[in-house]
């Protein structure tokens, strides 16, 4: 590729990458609010690691986030998801009945709603990098 | 009838031209394509079926009284997330036929299986 | 004629022509590309059918990281073209068929945006009504999706997390020690 495209698409990256991050946690944590929640968040946070990846290489990405790190995160987000369910039961309710958690029913509900969603947030977001940096490693 | 059906008719070409790709093309990669405009077909058709007339996004506030139904978005947006994940089983899958046989063709495969077979 | 139903009927026009277009195209460049077009495309359309979310999504997957993820299956393969095609003949003669028979099946379906048909009668309103005092929060997509239904939602996060670990089993290195 020509040097001078490289510098652009570099440039342009290092503006774009942190808007899309901070992007994808405001599409997790206002998702309650307004069109969003941990699928839509997932997706995008991996997007803006891929693109990354995709610009800079993938070993200077794995710098940051190593397979190993990822791979333990798939596993992490669906076990907080089942954990907030098991927590539940603990409390005297049904499984993801979150109404338990706290006192007031519908602050419990925030509660149950936010944990579960970050769950659903970080496995999505593990499993697309997962899969973007396992067939990356293939092409070689 | 015809505007009030027109999208389930548009939702059956394209499922059926997806299917059309998968049962058609022997390369596995415009396989998995077809099966993706497939997939995205059926979406529509379940957002089709949630539309209410003059409603609007399933976001309550003040000023609305009426909305589309939120159940089928609810389906349809965890489907589109595993609808990913599937897809992008099926193109590891791609990646390591093609390292065993050397190509993605499904016809060159079964011709190597034959081959092998007879030897 | 409203300018939402104009618009929808442009959209769904639009994705039928993609289509024909990546049925005839030969080079897999061209299809994973159009095939993203498609994804944009009908993410337009869940816009002006009020469903913002699917549509953040489809936008953010279909667009974004099947595209990439097809691009980077064309990099392991090469770009190599179908070198030979099955018979046109009898594929043909199953979807028309097929084709056929779902459409006598929308006959009787509720024409589109009738508010009386039976999906909105059942548990949609009890969701819509009493979303505000059993949960509390504006969003009712992500109400039924993380509370009234998070049971569903756990199996598909199951579901991605075993797609992962076989994309990781297909592809991925072994680690540690391997008897021979």
């Amino acid at each position: 590729m020509d040097t001078r495209a490289v510098v652009i698409l570099r440039e342009v990256c290092k503006i774009i990458i942190p808007a899309v991050l901070l992007f994808a946690l405001y599409v997790q944590f206002h998702g309650e609010y307004g069109p969003g929640g941990g699928f839509q968040a997932g997706v995008i946070f991996a997007a803006g690691v891929i693109l990354y990846a995709l610009v800079f290489g993938r070993e200077t990405a794995q710098r940051i986030l190593p397979l190993t790190t990822v791979r333990i995160f798939i596993a992490a987000g669906v076990l907080l998801y089942a954990g907030v369910g098991v927590g539940t039961i603990f409390l005297g309710g049904n499984f993801l009945d979150y109404n338990v958690l706290l006192h007031d029913p519908k602050h419990a509900q925030h509660l149950g709603i936010f944990l579960i969603e970050l769950g659903v947030g970080i496995t999505v977001a593990a499993v697309m990098i997962t899969i973007f940096y396992l067939l990356d490693e293939f092409c070689e | 009838m015809i505007a009030g059906h027109f999208n389930y008719w548009v939702v059956i070409v394209l499922m059926m031209m997806g299917f059309y790709i998968v049962v058609s093309d022997s390369n596995l990669i415009k396989k998995i394509i077809g099966l993706n405009v497939f997939q995205t077909s059926v979406f529509v058709l379940f957002i089709s079926m949630s539309k209410v007339k003059g409603g609007t996004a399933p976001i309550l506030t003040e000023e609305a009284s009426l909305y589309s139904n939120p159940l089928p978005h609810v389906l349809i947006l965890t489907a589109i997330v595993v609808g990913v994940s599937t897809s992008a089983l099926g193109l590891a899958l791609i990646s390591r036929i093609h390292r065993a046989y050397g190509t993605v063709d499904e016809t060159l495969i079964h011709e190597q299986d034959e081959t092998q077979d007879e030897a | 004629m409203d300018i939402a139903i104009l618009v929808n009927f442009s959209l769904l026009t639009l994705m039928m022509l993609v289509v024909v277009v990546l049925i005839r195209l030969k080079s897999l460049l061209g299809v994973a590309l159009t095939n993203g077009i498609y994804s944009l495309l009908s993410a337009g359309l869940f816009v002006t059918m009020d469903a913002v979310d699917v549509a953040f999504t489809e936008a953010a997957v279909g667009a974004g990281i099947t595209t990439v993820l097809l691009l980077g299956t064309i990099a392991v393969t090469g770009m190599e073209q179908t070198v030979s095609r099955h018979g046109k003949f009898l594929p043909l003669v199953v979807i028309f068929i097929t084709g056929a028979a779902l459409i006598y099946g929308t006959l009787d379906m509720p024409p589109f945006g009738d508010p009386k048909a039976p999906i909105h009668t059942h548990v949609a309103p009890h969701y819509l009504t009493e979303s505000t005092n059993e949960i509390g929060i504006p969003n009712v997509v992500t109400s039924v999706l993380a509370s009234y239904r998070g049971y569903d939602t756990l199996g598909e996060v199951i579901v991605i997390f075993t797609a992962a670990i076989g994309v990781l089993l297909l592809l991925g290195k072994t680690v540690g020690k391997r008897n021979k």
